[in-house]
């Protein structure tokens, strides 16, 4: 492998990574302040590439082809927008109901919200792969010959560096991130000291599933064709991607998505590139064996 | 002792019905062997997800190592097998069937092995996850293989299968699991669901138990493929889906998580409304809209897991049972 085809696999295993460390964050932390891994992450993500497929046939109707940017940014809110509260409904309605329930009862409700998000929308949006229409003219950058860039490629990855930037914001230096903190260390305490839990997840949920949304849409960007299946294989991908950075940390996810992006690409410009699709459950199942906190997380004795 | 009476006069009532299958319409014979597959699938998976509290998600992938396998033997290896026996007659075809299903059946337990092992460090959320992969691995795996047929499917299966067959081991399964259970050496599978570290500090091999339920679920499940694979007489990995194991995971909590009884009930009565759905969708004077969400059985089992795990989280017959207190 010469050295200009070692960047280019690294430039693509970035922007595909891009997307998985988005979803990523979500299921991290969701963790993070629950405690179990929301199976249905991965159908908001295809939700998200949906909203964006209906809304952006609105919006060229609307404006053409003029306004490229501004409608690409109106379409990536909007898809946003609706996941959060997606996210914020699933978990009023199918997870907060058993929260003093075992662990094992939330896991069978979110396999089936996740079922019911899959089937429902190859029921509401049919089961044939639809196109998703141009957002941006996509073009090679040609000032970086012999590397293949794309103008989308570059443009997944500066959005995934804002929402990064922002999510960090969030957590870090808002009173809500504070208290997303709190409840993450000690749900009990921090419901002592004055936080509500109720909302803390509610805002936990829509932040998450936000991400998911706005995947969805970069997804769909570089891959233009969507179908209700498509969250299935992301969606476990991130996951893996999530304990791989030490589940309920959120750089990690970040870096975990990465990861799995870049291995996940240079496998795939191997010889063994029919095994791509297995390369995170290796991962996972290495990971879980020999450091199962994860490269960030801390290891935890499960008190009795 | 009277479990094994039991088990006997299930059999022979297997074997008499199968006497009459020939006076039988086939469409109903071919739901009654669905629901005898089923409830060996439903019985055997609760002896991993229910009794020993371990959540597998990946029972199609065992159940399609046994289908495979004993599919292949019967099909490639079984004429000459039929010939060196001294050709077709019903007790040689008996012998190579048994033997066929055995053999399924084992393999599909060294998947289960092979699966068991990383169960020893993982729990919950992540066990199943890896169930997961694994079903799919499996299935991937059966795509490439070209001596099975690949994405095109096995075909020629002989159709061996018939109720006796079936419910016989139907009832075996029942009888097995239930005994082992109920055991002195089966308590110990109740114990890692309730309470695993409290049972490892009494002395309780909590590991050994996950694999042996790993192993004995998986060997059951290998032989219901087997007999799956016989009576269809037609393999595709597609049958091996995730949804296929989402139908037996709602089986076996619709019955009630480690009861065996409502689980067998449960079975049944999953596969008829299978069927009556798809009755349903012919009817003509019912709207388009729900015509054809009854053919859609995918939203019909996810609306029933949510509304199982938000009403009647102990399964339509399961006793009520403490909810474990949540770990702090």
């Amino acid at each position: 492998m010469s050295l200009s085809d070692f960047f280019q696999q690294l430039i693509n295993g970035l922007s595909q990574g891009a997307f998985y460390a988005l979803i990523a964050l979500g299921y991290t932390m969701v963790y993070g302040v629950l405690r179990f891994i929301n199976f249905a992450h991965g159908d908001v993500f295809m939700i998200g590439a949906y909203c964006g497929f209906y809304t952006a046939h609105r919006i060229q109707t609307l404006f053409g082809e003029r306004l490229a940017l501004a409608s690409a940014i109106a379409v990536l809110v909007v898809a946003m927008i609706i996941c959060a509260v997606l996210g914020v409904v699933i978990e009023r309605l199918a997870y907060r109901p058993l929260r003093s329930q075992p662990k094992l009862a939330v896991l069978i409700t979110a396999i089936g919200v996740s079922l019911f998000l899959e089937y429902g929308g190859q029921f509401f949006f049919g089961a044939i792969p639809q196109a998703f229409p141009e957002l941006i003219p996509d073009r090679r950058i040609e000032s970086l010959d012999p590397l293949y860039v794309n103008t989308n490629q570059v443009l997944v990855f500066g959005v995934t560096v804002a929402l990064l930037v922002a999510l960090n914001y969030v957590v870090k230096n808002t009173k809500m991130g504070l208290a997303m903190r709190a409840v993450s260390q000690n749900a009990t305490a921090a419901q002592l000291m004055g936080v509500n839990i109720d909302t803390v997840i509610s805002f936990t949920f829509a932040l998450g599933s936000a991400l998911a949304g706005a995947a969805g849409i970069l997804f769909a960007i570089s891959y233009p064709s969507i179908n209700p299946l498509m969250g299935i294989l992301p969606g476990i991908k991130a996951f893996v991607a999530a304990v791989l950075g030490g589940i309920g940390h959120i750089p990690g996810a970040a870096v975990g998505g990465l990861i799995l992006g870049v291995v996940e690409t240079f496998v795939g410009a191997s010889d063994y590139s029919t095994y791509r699709d297995a390369i995170a459950f290796a991962v996972l199942i290495l990971i879980l064996l020999f450091k199962p906190a994860g490269l960030f997380g801390k290891a935890t004795v499960e008190k009795v | 002792m009277n479990s094994r009476l039991l088990l006997l006069a299930a059999v022979l009532v297997s074997g008499l019905l199968s006497a009459f299958t020939g006076s039988m319409n086939s469409y109903y014979v071919q739901i009654l062997t669905f629901i005898g597959i089923n409830i060996i699938l439903g019985v055997s998976l609760n002896l991993i997800n229910g009794h020993t509290g371990q959540f597998s998600l990946g029972h199609a992938g065992f159940m399609a190592v046994g289908g495979y396998t004993a599919g292949f033997l019967t099909t490639k290896l079984g004429p000459s097998i039929l010939a060196a026996m001294g050709g077709s007659t019903w007790w040689s075809e008996a012998v190579l069937f048994s033997g066929a299903l055995i053999i399924g059946g084992i393999a599909a337990a060294i998947a289960g092995l092979i699966v068991g092992v990383p169960s020893l460090r993982l729990r919950g959320d992540y066990l199943a996850i890896i169930t997961l992969g694994f079903g799919e691995i499996i299935r991937v795996l059966i795509q490439n293989t070209d001596a099975v047929g690949g994405p095109r499917g096995l075909t020629g299966i002989p159709g061996y299968t018939n109720l006796f067959w079936t419910f016989a081991i139907a009832a075996i399964t029942i009888y097995t699991i239930s005994s082992l259970v109920n055991s002195t050496y089966g308590r110990g599978f109740l114990t890692v669901r309730d309470d695993e570290i409290a049972a490892s500090a009494m002395g309780v091999n909590t590991t050994r138990y996950k694999v042996v339920a790993f192993v004995i679920g998986a060997f059951f499940a290998g032989v219901a493929g087997g007999l799956y694979a016989h009576s269809t007489r037609y393999l595709t990995p597609e049958g091996f889906t995730f949804q296929k194991t989402v139908e037996i995971v709602i089986i076996v909590i619709l019955g009630g998580m480690g009861n065996n009884a409502g689980v067998t009930v449960a079975a049944v009565l999953l596969t008829v409304l299978l069927e009556a759905l798809r009755s349903v969708s012919d009817i003509s004077w019912l709207p388009q809209f729900v015509r054809d969400l009854t053919k859609n059985r995918m939203i019909l089992f996810s609306l029933i897991l949510i509304a199982l795990m938000l009403l009647r989280p102990q399964g339509l017959f399961g006793g009520f049972r403490k909810p474990k207190r949540a770990a702090t």
